[in-house]
């Protein structure tokens, strides 16, 4: 039980942007917070890092409400990043790592670390604004991790940048990860969750619509995907009982089906008819189910 | 170290080792060295031309003696010189710069003496007006002559009227000294005037700028809003200190070489020869507490807007307020004890310039004083909580408006219901 929500709600005049949230994020592991924008995960964030003071619930840390007096355990990338443009790498890391309780000397030497780490040790005395977006964004990094918390805070903290970097990026979080620190991350692109994440939720105009263990999650979804690659035609399969969703590809077709036994019948019903290069079944991807939670109430 | 301290000498030292305001520090302190050098400067400048020279042509030859006489008395500066040839040759002299004016003596139909003055401009009037005070003279010792006046008649004739001004309040200043504050009223107003400018201008643009490189939600998530908001303003403020300590030593030490020309010229007239301590130690008060009050107004002004471009607009009705108190201020040091300036003395944006032109310029009782001081504190200690409730809402909203209907949603944030 590192970190514990309960009935939190956060309203804005008329306006409620996190509506009875309760969550619990278990200690040293990834936990994934989606949502569409505006979903209300920046608002938690803040909440967690009593930036904003909840209209209703308790937050707490190890059974404890977290306030300043913790801020050395907690370690935050804020969605929108932000340096001192005018002032030296170092000269910026020393002043963020030391109001988090850290000595210069130790600032400087994981500093140090860090940016041997990404393989840029030349930056420690550049300006920010002389750095490209990318490698700001690793300097944002190191910002929130040099004091090694204990609870961190990602919000989008792959948007922007090329693969490599994503790659870098992702070994240190799960590099993090496996020294003891519990990770919330926020983010857009359902892969990076699927790949990082044990436990995750989705965020539904302030609401939790999806919460749990990823594998359960796509269990209880109960859909799946069926793809069929073939030479006839196979549009008519779109009507097939059991067929929720059809999209032609290139090759063939991709069909969200019910459950395992649909394909079977359609394997019967399609054998014959002629060459099926491909006919595979798929456990339905994140993207799925969050288009499916989400982008149902758009409609 | 305490986090509060961190942020504190943070703000400090990357203050004082900017470039602006090292250069802004140079500028000054050779502005300070000019002024309180300003009669050396003006000396050096006269020395080369310091003897103006007078060609003199005496139509009568009996008013050259006593004509010098008279201006050996009043401006020794002056040489003049008799010029034997005609008033052609003399014109032509001038123009060749052997001479720096020609005076044309004679006696009119009354046997009184008159004169033509002429010189390349008659742009230089100084030298014109201590010919025309001898002239004068001499005019005037040839009339009583006439009139057969002894010297002793004609000393009493101008002996200057017995006219003295008497205050009646007790500690009242006399004449003189109300004239010397005056000086160092003036020099002390404008001196807290730039300050609070340039300070409160200072914080504003620094949250601004942590705002709109969006710094701020790191730093607030480590240190809270408010103990950041006042860690800054000691650190502007202990910035604003350094800079008038470094004003004032080059000052002080500047005018205490130069204490000869200080007795008797230029400064003497703006009353430094003797400085009363106490207007300086209130000046030193009022400067700070007027730092603090509009710097803790700039803060929460500055953490409303969300572009660096806004902060001006921002915090125009704040520069407006203080100029208004200058301008009061300055109507102030002709008239200081006219009830406006009385009443406006309490109203706590204008107490630092106004309570401090009152206490500089008249004798007020203490308790005037005090009382000012305690509205002002009150007021600033009220701006604090204020301004730090819109300070930890402000710092987190980022939109296109900065307006202040802002105010009201940077409070309502804050609010946990």
């Amino acid at each position: 039980m590192a970190l514990e929500l309960k009935h939190v709600t956060k309203r804005f005049g008329q306006f409620t942007a996190v509506d009875d949230l309760s969550l619990v994020i278990p200690e040293k592991e990834i936990f994934g917070f989606l949502g569409a924008n505006g979903a209300g995960k920046t608002t938690t964030f803040r909440m967690i890092l009593g930036l904003l003071d909840p209209s209703g619930g308790e937050i707490s840390w190890e059974g404890k409400p977290l306030n300043y007096s913790t801020s050395h355990l907690v370690g935050y990338l804020p969605e929108e990043r932000g340096l001192y443009p005018k002032l030296k790498v170092r000269d910026q890391i020393v002043y963020l790592a030391r109001l988090r309780g850290m000595t210069k000397n130790e600032a400087q030497q994981e500093l140090k670390f860090w940016l041997d780490r990404f393989r840029v040790p030349e930056y420690e005395n550049k300006k920010v604004e002389e750095l490209s977006k990318g490698n700001q964004q690793k300097i944002q990094f190191i910002a929130a991790v040099i004091h090694k918390p204990k609870l961190l805070i990602l919000d989008e903290p792959f948007s922007g940048l090329d693969p490599v970097n994503v790659e870098q990026l992702k070994d240190a979080v799960l590099a993090l990860k496996e020294n003891g620190t519990t990770i919330v991350f926020s983010s857009h692109q359902m892969h990076h969750v699927e790949e990082l994440c044990e436990h995750l939720c989705i965020m539904q105009k302030g609401k939790p619509v999806v919460h749990g263990a990823l594998k359960e999650i796509k269990r209880a979804f109960g859909k799946k995907n069926l793809i069929i690659h073939g030479d006839f035609p196979l549009e008519s399969l779109k009507d097939f009982p059991g067929v929720v969703k059809a999209k032609p590809t290139m090759e063939g077709i991709l069909l969200q089906i019910e459950g395992e036994s649909v394909a079977e019948a359609i394997l019967q019903e399609i054998v014959g008819k002629g060459f099926i290069r491909k006919f595979a079944l798929e456990e339905p991807s994140l993207n799925d189910i969050f288009i499916e939670k989400v982008g149902a109430s758009y409609e | 170290m305490n986090s509060f301290w961190i942020i504190l000498l943070h703000t400090y030292l990357t203050k004082l080792k900017s470039k602006s305001f090292i250069i802004t520090t140079i500028l000054t302190v050779v502005i300070v060295l000019g002024l309180t050098n300003i009669q050396n400067i003006i000396n050096l400048f006269d020395k080369g031309g310091a003897k103006e020279t007078v060609a003199v042509l005496d139509e009568t030859g009996k008013l050259y003696e006593p004509l010098k006489q008279q201006l050996a008395a009043i401006n020794k500066e002056i040489k003049l010189t008799i010029y034997s040839h005609n008033e052609k040759e003399a014109e032509k002299a001038v123009a060749a710069g052997d001479f720096d004016a020609l005076i044309q003596l004679r006696l009119n139909q009354e046997q009184l003496p008159e004169a033509v003055f002429k010189a390349k401009s008659i742009a230089d009037t100084s030298l014109f007006t201590d010919l025309q005070t001898g002239l004068q003279q001499l005019k005037t010792t040839f009339a009583a002559s006439k009139l057969n006046l002894t010297q002793a008649q004609l000393t009493k004739l101008y002996e200057p009227v017995n006219f003295k001004k008497i205050a009646l309040e007790k500690n009242a200043k006399t004449e003189e000294e109300l004239n010397q504050a005056r000086g160092l009223v003036y020099f002390l107003l404008f001196i807290i005037y730039f300050a609070v400018i340039m300070y409160a201008n200072m914080i504003a643009m620094e949250v601004a700028t942590e705002k709109s490189s969006r710094v701020m939600e790191i730093l607030i998530s480590s240190v809270s809003p408010i103990k950041q908001m006042f860690a800054k303003i000691l650190g502007v403020g202990l910035l604003s200190l350094t800079q008038l300590v470094v004003f004032l030593l080059v000052g002080y030490y500047s005018l205490k070489s130069n204490m000869n020309s200080f007795q008797d010229g230029f400064w003497d007239v703006f009353g430094f020869g003797n400085v009363p301590v106490m207007t300086i130690i209130y000046a030193v008060v009022f400067f700070i507490l007027g730092y603090f009050l509009y710097a803790t107004l700039a803060a929460f002004l500055g953490s409303l807007v969300s572009r660096i471009e806004d902060v001006q607009q921002m915090i125009t009705p704040m520069t407006l307020l203080v100029v208004a108190g200058f301008m009061i201020a300055m109507f102030g040091l002709g008239k200081p004890d006219t009830p406006f300036i009385t009443i406006t003395s309490y109203f706590p944006f204008f107490t630092p310039m106004i309570m401090f032109l009152r206490v500089g310029m008249l004798s007020i009782p203490a308790w005037e004083t005090m009382l000012g001081i305690a509205i002002l504190v009150a007021t600033i200690i009220v701006l604090a909580i204020f301004g730090a409730r819109v300070y930890r809402g402000g710092v987190l909203m980022y939109g296109k408006s900065s307006s202040f209907k802002d105010i009201k949603k940077a409070l309502q944030l804050t609010k946990n219901e």
